[in-house]
């Protein structure tokens, strides 16, 4: 049971507890820093100890012991199996071996289509963003991607500024007639309201679940394109007390991301 | 269809190889400079700057502060995930172009104050994009003396509007492909753990794209912790990442990655960088930290001792072995 004085939680505990139960035991996954980085440590430490973790930039299975600040420092190699380079990794992933990829953006479109380059016209931007970084590369080549962002009207967006990484594109069958690979794209979006999927037969986002004490008005009010609702949706979970523990004790103890 | 991007240091295969043939080093000399000479030497108005490392790790730190020193200007920086190193080329007026994978960011830490500023006021030109791996496959191409690589990546996507790729049907398939041109970098620093008096060189843990960027590159300059006696590399000879005939210069630069992370041996100065982040907000700020740890410094020994000297490395190679926490002054 929840203790009494602990039921509300955080966006990150809430976000990092329902993208801990999103993948299966035994999978390869390609993530960055960040709070993908502490829903894949949540992950190992409950439901799916034997979960790969792989770095773009070459650490591969590492037992991280803290946060890394950067997508390459030590942390993300520590004691793993191989420390390699970012042409090994891409290219595994390339191959197929890598089943899932975990992104971060600034907007989101119905397809789940990602920018994370500009805010405004591309030009003279109102906010400069980082640019793809390896983002294109684990949105165009992972079997399945999953994106954790902030929604709302803004960042869920009708009209990206600028298509950075590829969601469905425009639809059914245009990943493939880009010349992606078969069988890739979007699989959940994970937000501070709830979890997302994607209509097998459009390809457009799906509410799938919200958060407890969110509605589907308050996700409705917060995305601008029309977002598919199914007659049910289910609600996550709430983040257990171990969870807490070790997202605050052990996993960002220094307190970068978990608020 | 091709990507509106410029080119960016390609040349014709047979072109480079002739320029391989007639420049690059074949013989073991002694290649060790000091680094103010090997960035006077080799750094030129208008190059193609390309930093070895990555986001906050293994950057050759040291050069960067020396470019802003000799008031290096007008080069391009390809910004493979060029961070800190970015930030700080770009705000000190030496790079006022760039070819963006990753740039204007401090990965965990948030945005750059600083060049992101240079970007939106229009003072530094983006002149297109690219993913990681496409960067690191247009130095790959490179390295293999292609004029370009196939990869199956941006396809679809702005990201391939803006580079300097192509899409076209792959023979064999009938599908779409995209053609990574190769990229050869007219200069590149890489700050590597070892290496002996002819730059035969070591790394320790990641090597990121620096295994295809030190072959990319027309002129590149190893910094190193350590110049190490040629038994070192001759008794472990599967270690070397970078041989002698790829490098132009050595550079023995101990703490050379500070404020990045230098793997094993110490963490990243999340003090100083945040004390950056904090200061970068305005022009000014940005002026008086390149007057105090720059140009208030005669040196990177004078820049180190500035910024907490070798109490202040210990601290960090405790922190590196997780002997001790890191601060995190951007997080509060």
């Amino acid at each position: 049971m929840i203790p009494l004085q602990k039921q509300s939680f955080s966006p990150v505990e809430q976000m990092a507890s329902a993208t801990s139960k999103i993948i299966e035991d035994g999978a390869t996954v390609l993530t960055g820093s960040g709070l993908p980085m502490i829903a894949m440590a949540l992950a190992l430490r409950t439901r799916t100890p034997n979960v790969t973790i792989i770095f773009e930039a070459g650490g591969i299975a590492p037992q991280i012991p803290v946060l890394p600040i950067s997508v390459s420092d030590s942390r993300t190699f520590h004691r793993a199996i191989m420390a390699t380079s970012l042409d090994c990794v891409m290219s595994t992933a390339q191959q197929g071996y890598v089943d899932y990829g975990m992104l971060g953006a600034a907007q989101i479109d119905a397809y789940g289509n990602i920018n994370t380059t500009a805010i405004g016209p591309y030009q003279r931007p109102k906010a400069r963003l980082p640019g793809s970084g390896g983002g294109n590369d684990v949105g165009s080549l992972c079997w399945k991607t999953i994106i954790i962002m902030q929604q709302d009207k803004k960042r869920f967006s009708r009209k990206l500024d600028f298509l950075t990484t590829p969601g469905y594109l425009d639809g059914p069958g245009a990943r493939e007639r880009a010349g992606l690979p078969e069988g890739t794209g979007p699989y959940r979006v994970v937000t501070q309201l709830g979890v997302m999927g994607f209509d097998d037969a459009t390809k457009r986002m799906k509410l799938l679940a919200v958060h407890p004490g969110v509605s589907v008005d308050d996700v409705r009010a917060n995305t601008e394109f029309d977002l598919i609702i199914p007659s049910e949706v289910s609600m996550t979970s709430l983040p257990t007390p171990e969870e807490i523990r070790l997202l605050h004790e052990e996993i960002d103890p220094s307190h970068f991301v978990v608020r | 269809m091709k990507g509106e991007g410029p080119l960016l240091g390609w040349h014709d295969p047979d072109e480079q190889r002739k320029w391989v043939r007639d420049n690059k080093p074949r013989r073991m000399t002694d290649k060790r400079l000091a680094l103010g000479q090997a960035v006077s030497k080799f750094v030129k108005d208008g190059d193609l700057l390309a930093m070895g490392g990555f986001g906050h790790v293994r950057v050759s730190m040291a050069s960067i502060y020396e470019m802003i020193r000799q008031k290096k200007r007008n080069i391009t920086l390809s910004g493979k995930t060029a961070t800190h190193d970015c930030d700080l080329l770009l705000s000190s007026g030496v790079v006022n172009k760039i070819e963006v994978a990753y740039s204007f960011g401090h990965e965990l830490r948030g945005l750059s104050p600083a060049s992101r500023r240079m970007v939106e006021q229009g003072r530094v030109q983006v002149l297109g994009e690219v993913s990681n791996a496409g960067i690191q496959w247009r130095f790959k191409a490179a390295a293999m003396g292609l004029p370009f690589l196939p990869a199956r990546v941006m396809l679809g996507s702005e990201t391939f509007t803006k580079s300097s790729s192509l899409v076209i049907k792959d023979p064999f398939s009938g599908k779409n492909l995209l053609l990574m041109p190769a990229c050869y970098p007219d200069v590149s620093f890489v700050h590597v753990h070892r290496c002996d008096r002819f730059g035969n060189s070591q790394i320790d843990g990641v090597s990121i794209m620096d295994f295809d960027l030190a072959r990319a590159a027309r002129r590149l300059v190893v910094t190193t912790e350590k110049v190490v006696d040629d038994d070192v590399i001759r008794n472990e000879p599967s270690k070397t990442m970078i041989p002698f005939y790829c490098v132009d210069a050595v550079v023995e630069v101990p703490y050379g990655s500070h404020p990045a992370n230098m793997p094993f041996l110490y963490y990243s100065d999340e003090d100083h960088i945040g004390e950056w982040l904090n200061v970068s907000r305005t022009d000014a700020g940005t002026e008086q930290y390149f007057q105090k740890y720059v140009y208030g410094a005669k040196d990177f020994q004078g820049y180190l001792e500035l910024v907490g000297g070798q109490k202040k490395m210990d601290r960090l190679k405790e922190i590196e072995l997780l002997k001790a926490q890191t601060t995190a002054p951007w997080a509060e």
